[in-house]
Parts: C-alpha cells; sequence; structure tokens
C-alpha cells in the first residue's frame, strides 16, 4: 500500500457522522479520533500536573516559607499526584496509544464497542471535571495525598468526598477501556493473525486491559465505603468508630498496586516496538516477552502489601509480601534481556525514538533497583516515606513510563498526523529531558537517605544544597517537556509530509497511509509473516 | 470470528422467579445469621451464603451457564485472583 492517499482519503477528512467542525469530533466512534482526543486532554492535565510540580520544586528552593502556605503545598502535592496517576499515567498509553494503533496492529476497522470508546472518553472528562471542580468548592482542595489514606482521609474537612468521587467516577473510564480492547483482540483479529502473530504492543495491552477490569472495581468499592464512613459515621476504616485503617491500605493497593503496571506494561509494549525497528532484527524471545506481560500483570496482584511494610500489619505477611515482591524482577528481567539481545548485532539507527527508549532502560532500571531496596523489609524500613520513596517512584513512572510515552509520541507521530518533525530538535530533547530528569530526582535518593521526609513543606538547613540543584532540575526538565511540544506543534503546522513507513517498521501500522484513512483498511489483510519479520521491508517497498 | 453461535437457551420466566425466592431466602438468612454469635464462624458464613447468591445471579440472571467456554474461563480466573487476594491479606489478619 502506497503513500498514494490524498487529503480527503484520511480520517481527518472522513467523519462517522453526518457533523462538521468540532461536532464530528465530540460525536465520533473512530478509535483514531477518539485516541486523538484522549491525547489532548491528557496532555491538558500532564501540564497542570508539570506546573503543580514547579510551583512545589519553587516552595522547596530554600528552607522556611517561600511561595505558599502549608496548607496550600499539601494541597498541591496531592493535586499533582491525582493529576498525574488517575488523568495522565493511568490512561496516557492504553487509552491514547492503544485506541489508535491496537486495532491498526491487529489488522482490524475500529474497537469491537465504538460507542463505548467514546462514552470512557466522556466518562474520563467528566470525573475530570469533578476532580477541578472539588478545587473550588466551600471545603478547599482535598490535602490527603493521592493515596487518601484513613483516617485521616475520613476525618479532613476538605472537599475529599468530591474528588474521590472523582477518582471513582475515572475508574469506569478505565475498565470500560479494558473491556473494549480484550474484545477487540479475542474478536476482531485479521485472518491469519493467531495470539502469537500479534505484535506485542498488542500483547502488552491486553495484559493491562485485564488488569484494569479485574482491579479496578476495588478501589472503586474502597471509595464508596470512605464516601459512606464520611457521610454517615459508619466505622469501617475509622479505628475511633471501630474501623480498622489498615483494611484500607490493604483494598487502597489492592488496586494500586496492579495500577502500576497498568502504567508500565503498555510502555513495555511500546519499547518491544521501537527496539525491532531501530534494530532492523526480529525481536529476539518473543514468546518469553508476550508471556512476561501476562505474567507480571499476574504477579501484580500479589505483592501490593509491600506499600505497608511500616503501616503495623503482621510480621508473616511483610515477609511474604517481600517474598513475593522479588518474584516481579524475574518477568520484568525476562523483558530487559531479550530487549538487549534484540539490539546484538543488529543494524541500528539510533534514531531519537530509539534513544529515548535506551534512556527508558537506564532510568527504569534505576527505578528498578532502588524498588529492591524499598522491598527488602529491613533497608524499607531505614527509608520508608523518605524522599528516597518519591525518588524511586519518579524514576519507574516518569522515567520509565512518562518517558516511553514521549517514545510513542515520537515513533507514531508520523503516522497519527501524516508530518514529520526536527531530527535535531528531538536529539537535543532527549539529551535536555535526561540531565533535568536525572537533576531533579537523583538528589532525591540522597536526601532520603539522609533522612529527608516525603511531604514535608519545610526542611533542614543541611538538605539545601541537593534540595537546590534538584529545583533546578525541575525547571530543565519542565522546559524540555514545553520544547518537545514546542517542536511537535510546530511540526503539526509546517512539517514536511510524512511517508507511510518512515521508520522502516513492519507491523500493520506501516502499511497504511500516514494519516490512516477511516477503517484504516481498505480491505482486512490476511496476515501471513511473524509480526516482527523484516524480509517484508521489501515487499512493502515495491507495495 | 463469525461462528459465534447464537442458540437460544433463555431459562422460563419460573426459574427466574424461583432463583429470585431463593435470593429472597438467602438474604433472611443472612440477616438471621448477623443476630447468632458463631464466634470466629461468622465470616465464612457470611461469605459462603454470599458466594451461593453470586453464584444464582452470575449462572442464571447473567447467563454465564449458558455461555461459551472461553467466558468461564475469564470468570474463573477473576475468582482465582479474589481468592489469592483473600488469602495474601489473611496472612495479615490471622497473624496480627
Amino acid at each position: 500500500m502506497a503513500n498514494g492517499n490524498t487529503v480527503a482519503e484520511n480520517f481527518y477528512h472522513q467523519s462517522t457522522n453526518k457533523h462538521k467542525g468540532i461536532l464530528s469530533w465530540l460525536l465520533t466512534v473512530d478509535h483514531k479520533r477518539i485516541g486523538l482526543m484522549y491525547l489532548v486532554s491528557v496532555l491538558t492535565f500532564f501540564l497542570v500536573g508539570v506546573i503543580i510540580g514547579i510551583l512545589m520544586r519553587l516552595e522547596l528552593i530554600a528552607p522556611g516559607k517561600q511561595l505558599m502556605e502549608a496548607q496550600t503545598y499539601n494541597s498541591l502535592f496531592t493535586l499533582h499526584g491525582v493529576i498525574m496517576i488517575f488523568l495522565f499515567i493511568i490512561p496516557g498509553l492504553p487509552a491514547v496509544f492503544g485506541n489508535f494503533f491496537l486495532p491498526i496492529q491487529l489488522g482490524a476497522r475500529d474497537v469491537a464497542f465504538p460507542r463505548l470508546n467514546l462514552l470512557s472518553w466522556y466518562v474520563y472528562v467528566v470525573g475530570a471535571i469533578l476532580a477541578l471542580v472539588s478545587l473550588f468548592l466551600p471545603g478547599g482542595p482535598i490535602d490527603t495525598g493521592w493515596t487518601f489514606y484513613v483516617p485521616y482521609s475520613v476525618r479532613s474537612t476538605t472537599n475529599v468526598s468530591l474528588a474521590i468521587f472523582a477518582a471513582f467516577i475515572l475508574g469506569f473510564s478505565s475498565i470500560l477501556t479494558g473491556i473494549n480492547f480484550v474484545t477487540t483482540v479475542h474478536r476482531l483479529r485479521a485472518p491469519g493473525m493467531s495470539f502469537f502473530k500479534m505484535p506485542l504492543f498488542v500483547w502488552a495491552t491486553y495484559a493491562t486491559a485485564w488488569i484494569q477490569i479485574i482491579a479496578t472495581p476495588v478501589v472503586g468499592i474502597t471509595i464508596l465505603l470512605v464516601m459512606i464512613e464520611r457521610a454517615f459515621g459508619v466505622g469501617i476504616f475509622d479505628p475511633a468508630l471501630g474501623g480498622d485503617p489498615i483494611l484500607f491500605q490493604h483494598l487502597f493497593w489492592i488496586y494500586s498496586h496492579p495500577a502500576v503496571y497498568i502504567m508500565i506494561l503498555p510502555a513495555m509494549g511500546v519499547v518491544s516496538e521501537i527496539i525491532p525497528t531501530f534494530s532492523r532484527r526480529t525481536i529476539f524471545g518473543y514468546r518469553a516477552i508476550a508471556m512476561s506481560s501476562l505474567a507480571i500483570a499476574f504477579v501484580g496482584y500479589l505483592v501490593w502489601a509491600h506499600h505497608m511494610f511500616t503501616s503495623g500489619m503482621s510480621d508473616t505477611a511483610r515477609w511474604i509480601f517481600s517474598l513475593l515482591t522479588f518474584i516481579v524482577a524475574l518477568p520484568s528481567g525476562v523483558k530487559v534481556f531479550n530487549w538487549v539481545a534484540t539490539m546484538y548485532k543488529g543494524s541500528i539507527d539510533p534514531k531519537p525514538q530509539f534513544l529515548w527508549v535506551m534512556k527508558f532502560i537506564f532510568l527504569f532500571s534505576i527505578g528498578g533497583l532502588t524498588g529492591l531496596v524499598l522491598g527488602s523489609l529491613a533497608t524499607d524500613i531505614h527509608v520508608h516515606d523518605t524522599y528516597f520513596v518519591v525518588a524511586h517512584f519518579h524514576y519507574v513512572m516518569f522515567g520509565g513510563t512518562g518517558t516511553i510515552f514521549f517514545a510513542a509520541l515520537h515513533y507514531w507521530f508520523p503516522k497519527m498526523f501524516g508530518k514529520m518533525y526536527n531530527d535535531r530538535l528531538a536529539r537535543i530533547a532527549v539529551a535536555l529531558y535526561f540531565i533535568g530528569f536525572n537533576m531533579l530526582y537523583f538528589p532525591k535518593f540522597i536526601l532520603g537517605y539522609m533522612g529527608m521526609p516525603r511531604r514535608y513543606y519545610d526542611y533542614l538547613p543541611q538538605f539545601e544544597p541537593l534540595q537546590r540543584i534538584s529545583t533546578v532540575g525541575s525547571w530543565i526538565l519542565a522546559g524540555t517537556i514545553f520544547f518537545i511540544i514546542g517542536y511537535l506543534i510546530h511540526a503539526l503546522v509546517k512539517g514536511k509530509k510524512a511517508t507511510s513507513n518512515p521508520w522502516g517498521g513492519v507491523t500493520l501500522e506501516w502499511h497504511i497511509p500516514s494519516p490512516p484513512p477511516l477503517e484504516n483498511f481498505k480491505e482486512i489483510p490476511t496476515v501471513t509473516h511473524e509480526p516482527y519479520d523484516f524480509s517484508q521491508l521489501k515487499e512493502m517497498k515495491n507495495e | 470470528m463469525e461462528n459465534h453461535t447464537t442458540k437460544s437457551h433463555h431459562p422460563g420466566y419460573s426459574t427466574y422467579f424461583f432463583v429470585w425466592l431463593a435470593l429472597l431466602a438467602f438474604t433472611s438468612i443472612t440477616v438471621t445469621v448477623a443476630g447468632i454469635s458463631l464466634g470466629k464462624y461468622t465470616m465464612l458464613v457470611a461469605l459462603g451464603i454470599a458466594a451461593i447468591k453470586s453464584a444464582l445471579v452470575i449462572n442464571i440472571f447473567m447467563h454465564i451457564k449458558f455461555e461459551e467456554k472461553i467466558f468461564k474461563v475469564f470468570l474463573a480466573l477473576s475468582f482465582f485472583t479474589l481468592l489469592i487476594i483473600f488469602i495474601l491479606t489473611s496472612f495479615d489478619i490471622i497473624y496480627r
């Protein structure tokens, strides 16, 4: 399929409804448009989260009050967490890139339930609006931290109920997306596309979808119980009312730990797409990587209480969960070793997307290895609730999923928008992001080890130099993010037209024009090749 | 994937009615048992009754009994996950 599509043949100009302009988008059932609507929403909230992060770092540039009161700081770190977790990183990769590329990579015209797909976006928007409304109502913004721990969340006079209800609604959006993806994978694969011919991004998104379906209801119920306790004074979690606060932590992390894998698994899927494309070599250990996604999804259910080692739960539970935690390293290691083995003797083309992935492996490895410090009982007791934990999860979440969000955006940008961006600017962004990221977060490992507690508004004078380095790092990182968005918007307006396969990929999205037509394929393709068989490239050039 | 058969397996109204009655009966048993002190078996009995009620709803009202095998496999997977969560949580509750 050559890139001979005329302007009118792509999905930007073909609508699934009779409307034009903004209505044709708001009422669309096209998975690609819905993916883009998610992209705009998710990026908007991400930037809000970034700005809140910068404000927090500015407050911490020196000891004592700088910009805001302590109560404002408490609300800001809660909002930063809620926005980044529930509005950016959980929906980020599945809802944006999963929506756009999962049906195409399967050889389908759309997801199984297109209307449900649109509904999931509206549910997301309603949840986000409620979260924002909760900031401005009497009572003030929520100040519990994003984990909503009881008994404080039951007793706080801020707008906890509305904010957590927003999280409850956002959970439904996640469940609907999960149901859609599982059904699409089972029902809409193209002829010849057996399970073991599916691209690894599809495998990862499939495993993620299962976690979305099975784990999310747990947090939904937990949130409802907190709301009931706040509204009616029923003693469920508050010990003053006869409740059990550790039960809340169990229920919360039964969802929120698997949610970590909702965040990271699709990122690992993107890595498994980018590395073969830029190594010009079929992926090493395809089945092992596919199965390790399922294994991570499963083992992710067994480790939640490693967030609770100092909460007062039983010693037996502590060592059992510590032991189970180390098992996650196995499937994660399978992936990393297979990625590295794929590059071995490959014809590596270090394009920016590939460099983003290299950076991911580096940052994620630091995040993963410091996770071992936290997974061990003795060392966890020393560094729990310190900046060490903050640094660890930022390396995993932002260094991992956040980095891959940008990698995916750079990898699929030509396909999504039909335009090319400036390669040189993209390389500069990779370097600046790396410098800013490590300046911002690495000092936190040292600060945490020295005893700086997380979520504190003020600190001892000896922490000032490292706090200051961290704040300067936040300026570099945030500046880079705005720089990236700037050159991508410039590329949208003035970029060169993209060919159908600018990077030499072989999965199905690279067989169709950029941007894809409505319903993706003129004829549903019959899949005869393995997903990363680069001998197809010659045939594709002839098409 | 057009081999999805649409055989009609709908149970009659009488089945729905009797299942509904059974659910009401189990609810009243739950309420009654809550007033009797069963010690450490209280939770076990409550969970047992809830499990029977869920099985009735899932099999009859939600039609799983009449569905393809793959749906049953997925449901079993969810139950298995739930069971693991119960067992692992019990390591805290029992030994605290």
